[in-house]
């Protein structure tokens, strides 16, 4: 057919004019961190495994959790979940719950007997860990998978170290740490029970390296004047003799316990599950500073416990306990007293106002460092100043939770893997964060966060809260994927150009021929997960 | 992932047409509108909805203006459909035309669409437009309105809203640019005429526009849709901000989502949480003297009463009507 | 406006398409003019020739024809209400030959609003002469292109261009169409021009449309007296006939073009166009503009007209001198000091 001169065209020619010419600014697809991800003490990869849940694949989910953490059904009960608090979701209706995922995914993998999927190649090298905690057992964990021979001593007759001892076992009950515990000795970690280690020195000589992950198990003392027949214990001491089934002291029908960490709530619950009827936590400052985690308060005043804020103990004498009223300037962070005093009554007092390390193990080796604050130093590798002798957790920590001992245990594996090696660990360099600001919520709608009620009394039995599948897919669909394309399509959709390429996968690629940059795809990217740049680089 | 965005890797409802890898393109790469063009994305949204609602089969009809101008230029064409472009004001009647055409070639699968910008629609080819109407010629009659004239320099068109700067209401002393009574609806001048179908539309909410431009196509006689399409360069804002300065229009009620059948308005697209048209004004230079230390007291006031007049009268406050 | 509009678009959806204007209704459509033909639509168009307002008059002249003369169509001048049937029936061909719309000039009253015997010929005899359409570009879903595009500086000149050596090349089709009608129908009907007589005459009057059959009526008198007068009837005012005009005019002395419009401030705009074609000759030509809003134009006006030999090169026939006397005012330069 002939058709007339410039006025009638064939279609789509304009393929051929580039519009991309036109462009001063540059999209390009990003992976932001998700606040998530950055938070997590045990650098878990939350909103890849969320991704994983959202799909109904649990199973897969379960493998991206234990790719960086051994312990899903133990984080989803005794982690403090950081990762909910920086939770872009929290600034819109609601952190997604993150942690009761985790549990329940954690639950799913107990119950269905999942194993971890790998394939260990020997590296013929042995490596000794003292302490079978959570830092122990995870450098274990990760260890083993790289091919090392790993034996873990521990001085207690039961695995856990403060996830046994630290954590009572309404919130912990044993039995999970016992299942997340054996798939780590069925890949073939040896732990060596009631191995109190007294030489670290005649011990590493048989290993090619050492992690000693300890932890603090030593209560710190105070100076108070104690008179008369109060009962006096130290939390950490109450709990170990619950764990090992030794005699409680009777600690009356009013307790009081002094500290305000997450250990002190502890102690305040158990006391109450122990028979007390009036127990009070006594704490120097205002409740916000309390280092207890939050829930973890709310869960203890639900149970009736009073909390006595800027308070401290001057003296026991039966059961008067004199207080000092305190004064703390938020501004200044000084604390002081007012000089008024206040007393109460109480047949027992529980200590829980810190724990130190126990450094005589080290005696005889060159090069250990024990800093002004009590705990064993380490280089940017995690190493003492010993050659091979690694330390971590606990030990080494001004944040003592047991995620962030598994996070030790992790990247200890990495730096004696690299030590082993004859290299130097290198983490990854990290991605810009992916902050509220990043992203466009327009397109998330207000779904409240899916809460499970609680049940049960107050006893040692766990309160039982999971998931069901269907809750399990409405919550972890609430996660914005900050910082990382979910596919949501909008930048293909919305761009005027065409310039955006969609494959028959479903990945996305900037076709910068058309590009003309407007910018629209990064405005309207619910996540975040596009830059406009310079133009630049081209 | 629960979300209203375009595509959804979890959930195949509620998927936009536009989402879709294989969507044709029927407005095709290479065409010279502005960055950030409202109506370039709405009109690939509207022909992309109505080619697959058709099966492929139609045809365009296009009104002189930033459309037509931006997409077909010799030696390129940008469009992948049948496509005429005759004049500024005789859109509906040469679409008339073809349409009586392929009915008389026995062809009334094809489906005829005429489009034009806001000019070409309220002001030049109003006669055209009311003829087709009048007739129910069997035509989808779409209007990508980005509420001035653009193309030759951002003049007043009679859909440029009140209180509006383009370079014909220029602000100046107490005049406040364009008259408080301007902004012609023909949305509701369509439906006085009581053809099969009336609605309006917004490239802030696609999955709505195709919905509405796929069930338009195949009724037969006359039908309009009406289209919101922000304009970075005449209403001044970034040219990232094209979506969602259409979102508030929506948002704010100022610019009404509903449909009407045969005379009647049968439905609306509620707003989940309206907002001031503050948010909607502050965004765009064309409303800069509305706000500031000479800002008139009222000039706000006039226009949130036309949204609130919207919100009423087409129920957009979730279906809670103060009547 | 509509009208044409509708018909653009169904001969760009490629349906043979037709429709009819007068007057206002031609200026109202006058963009649409333009568009069609300059998209190649090979619509026909009925114009029945008409006065334009203001003042508003609804008789019969050629103003509203002048007006579009350089759209780009086809114009062909009928002479006879026959004429009219016949060439609508070759406007098709001729429009479809040469993909431009024809515009068939019709005087309005005259010959629209006229009874008289016509032979309008059988459907089947029409087929036979016109073949179905096939159109070469239309709006076909199997195969999808743009008409109308904009077209910039770079090109336009080429377009415009081609479009005028179409139209020149379109003078054969023109003829040709006539010829093959004749054929077919065994008459003289379109064609480029209608000559009377011209081969001896001394003064040829050059006209187009329905007045040439009175003066044919005038001259056929004129010569029983010895006078030495032809007609040339223009059928194909564009594209224009030059050569053939030339050559019908070739014996002439003098030249006179009656036509029913011109062109306000300069005067006769068929006449200048012959002046300009006759430029290199020696004969007179002068022009008379007739029939303006429906004036009737009679043969004593004309007899009187081509007999007294006016000495102006303009006349408006039948001018009521007394109304210009006490009405004319001229203008006062002065007061643009």
């Amino acid at each position: 057919m002939t058709k007339p001169f410039a006025t009638v065209l064939d279609a789509s020619t304009s393929l051929e004019n580039k519009t991309g010419s036109w462009r001063t600014m540059r999209p390009e697809y990003v992976k932001r961190l998700p606040p998530c991800n950055v938070t997590c003490p045990a650098g878990e990869n939350i909103q890849q495994w969320l991704s994983l849940v959202q799909e109904g694949n649990f199973y897969d989910a379960w493998l991206e959790m234990v790719k960086n953490n051994p312990f899903p059904a133990i984080m989803g009960r005794a982690c403090y979940h950081s990762c909910e608090k920086t939770c872009n979701r929290g600034q819109f209706d609601g952190s997604v719950n993150i942690n009761l995922i985790e549990r329940t995914i954690g639950d799913m993998a107990i119950s269905n007997r999942w194993k971890f999927e790998c394939k260990i190649s020997e590296s013929g090298k042995k490596i000794l860990i003292i302490g079978a905690g959570p830092s122990g057992l995870s450098a274990a964990y990760f260890l083993r998978k790289a091919g090392y021979d790993v034996t873990i001593f521990e001085k207690h007759s039961k695995v856990g170290g403060m996830m046994r001892y630290g954590v009572p076992k309404y919130r912990l009950p044993r039995e999970i740490i016992e299942a997340e515990v054996k798939r780590i000795t069925d890949l073939g970690v040896k732990i060596v029970l009631n191995k109190k280690v007294e030489n670290l020195k005649e011990e590493a000589s048989n290993y090619d390296a050492v992690y000693v992950a300890a932890g603090a198990d030593v209560a710190v003392k105070t100076d108070i004047n104690v008179k008369g027949n109060t009962v006096v214990i130290d939390a950490i001491d109450l709990f170990k003799k619950i764990e090992d089934g030794e005699n409680i002291p009777s600690l009356g029908n009013r307790v009081v316990v002094y500290g305000g960490g997450n250990t002190a709530i502890d102690a305040a619950r158990t006391a109450l599950r122990l028979g007390a009827k009036d127990v009070k936590i006594v704490y120097r400052r205002t409740i916000h500073n309390m280092p207890a985690h939050d829930t973890e308060i709310q869960e203890a005043l639900a149970e009736g416990i009073e909390i006595l804020c800027l308070r401290t103990i001057n003296s026991i004498d039966n059961d008067k306990i004199l207080l000092d009223k305190m004064e703390y300037n938020e501004e200044t962070s000084v604390l002081s007293k007012t000089g008024e005093t206040e007393s109460i009554c109480a047949d027992s007092v529980i200590f829980a106002i810190g724990q130190s390390i126990r450094t005589s193990m080290f005696e005889g080796i060159d090069g250990i460092v024990i800093s002004e604050k009590g705990i064993i130093e380490i280089d940017d590798n995690m190493m003492t100043g010993a050659n091979g002798i690694f330390a971590g957790g606990d030990i080494v920590a001004g944040k003592r939770t047991i995620t962030h001992a598994i996070g030790f245990g992790k990247k200890a594996s990495k730096c004696i893997d690299a030590f082993l090696k004859g290299e130097k660990f290198a983490p990854n360099v990290k991605h810009e964060v992916a902050n509220f600001k990043k992203l466009n919520t327009e397109y998330f709608k207000g779904n409240k966060r899916v809460e499970v009620s609680r049940q049960g009394d107050i006893s040692f039995e766990e309160k039982v809260i999971s998931y069901s599948n269907e809750e399990l897919l409405e919550e972890s669909r609430r996660c914005f994927s900050c910082g990382n394309c979910f596919h949501c399509d909008n930048c293909y959709s919305y761009c005027p150009d065409n310039a955006i390429i969609k494959h028959e996968d479903g990945t996305l690629e900037f076709n910068y021929d058309y590009c003309k940059g407007c910018g629209i795809c990064a405005s309207e990217c619910p996540c975040g997960a596009i830059r406009m740049t310079s133009n630049e680089k081209e | 992932m629960s979300s209203s965005t375009m595509g959804n890797r979890l959930s195949k409802e509620n998927v936009a047409f536009q989402s879709e890898a294989d969507r044709p393109n029927t407005l095709t790469s290479g065409h010279r509108a502005c960055q950030g063009c409202g109506e370039a994305l709405g009109a690939r949204c509207a022909i992309d909805a109505a080619f697959k609602a058709a099966n492929g089969k139609i045809a365009v009809v296009n009104g002189t203006g930033c459309l037509e101008v931006f997409s077909c230029v010799y030696p390129n064409n940008s469009w992948g459909v049948p496509w005429i472009h005759s004049l500024f004001g005789n859109t509906p009647a040469v679409a008339t035309g073809v349409a009586a055409a392929f009915h008389n070639q026995g062809k009334d699968d094809v489906r005829v669409i005429a489009q034009g910008g806001d000019g070409s629609t309220t002001d030049i080819g109003m006669g055209c437009l009311s003829g087709m109407f009048d007739r129910n010629d069997d035509v989808l009659y779409i209007c990508y309105d980005n509420q001035a004239y653009m193309n030759t320099g951002v003049q007043r068109s009679s859909a440029t809203p009140a209180l509006a700067r383009t370079a014909t209401t220029l602000p100046v002393g107490s005049y406040l640019g364009n008259d408080a009574s301007s902004g012609k609806n023909v949305p509701e001048i369509a439906v006085a005429h009581k053809i099969p179908y009336v609605a309006t539309a917004s490239v802030g909410n696609i999955p709505d526009l195709e919905r509405k431009v796929a069930k338009a196509i195949n009724i037969k006689g006359a039908k309009y849709v009406h289209i919101h399409v922000p304009c970075p360069l005449g209403w001044g804002f970034p040219t990232s901000e094209t979506v969602r300065i259409a979102r508030l229009a929506l948002k704010c009620g100022l610019f009404p989502l509903f449909e009407a059948e045969n005379g009647e308005v049968v439905g609306s697209t509620p707003i989940d949480d309206v907002i001031g048209v503050e948010d909607y004004l502050r965004a765009q230079r064309r409303f800069a003297h509305l706000f500031g230390k000479n800002a008139t007291p009222d000039a706000i006031g006039i226009l949130q009463n036309i949204a609130n007049t919207n919100i009423q009268k087409y129920r957009l406050s979730g279906g809670v009507s103060d009547d | 406006m509509g009208a044409l509009s509708v018909a653009i678009g169904s001969e760009a959806a490629g349906v043979r398409s037709y429709t009819a204007t007068s007057s206002q209704g031609l200026l109202y459509m006058a963009e649409a003019v333009y568009n069609a033909s300059g998209l190649n639509l090979p619509i026909v168009m009925t114009l029945g020739n008409r006065a334009i307002g203001a003042p508003i008059n609804i008789w019969n002249d050629h103003t509203d024809a002048m007006s579009v003369r350089d759209a780009g169509w086809l114009m062909l001048f009928a002479e006879t209400n026959q004429e009219a049937v016949d060439l609508h029936i070759q406007a098709f061909k001729i429009a479809e030959a040469t993909k431009s719309p024809v515009m068939v000039c019709v005087d309005g009253f005259i010959l629209t609003h006229a009874y008289e015997r016509v032979d309008i010929p059988s459907q089947e005899e029409v087929d036979d002469y016109l073949p179905p359409y096939e159109p070469e570009i239309s709006l076909d879903t199997k195969h999808p292109q743009a008409i109308g595009t904009m077209v910039p500086p770079e090109y336009f000149t080429e377009v415009r261009y081609l479009a005028h050596k179409r139209q020149i090349d379109s003078l054969g089709v023109i003829e040709c169409a006539g010829k093959g009608f004749k054929e077919k129908f065994g008459r003289e009907s379109g064609g480029l021009i209608h000559k009377y007589n011209t081969e001896n005459a001394d003064t040829i009057i050059v006209t187009m449309g329905s007045v040439a059959g009175t003066i044919k009526d005038v001259i056929d008198e004129l010569n029983e007296k010895g006078g030495k007068y032809g007609v040339l009837s223009i059928v194909s005012y564009r594209p224009f006939p030059n050569e053939a005009v030339k050559e019908a005019l070739r014996s002439a002395k003098n030249i006179i073009v009656v036509e029913k419009a011109f062109a306000v401030g300069i005067g006769g705009i068929l006449s200048q166009e012959i002046e300009l074609l006759m430029k290199d000759s020696n004969c007179e030509i002068k022009s008379v503009i007739a029939g303006l809003g429906g004036r009737a134009i009679t043969k004593p006006m004309l007899t009187e007209y081509f007999l007294n030999n006016a000495k102006e090169r303009t006349t408006f026939l039948g001018l009521k001198e007394d109304i210009i006397r006490e009405e004319y005012k001229p203008l006062n330069c002065g007061k643009c000091k």
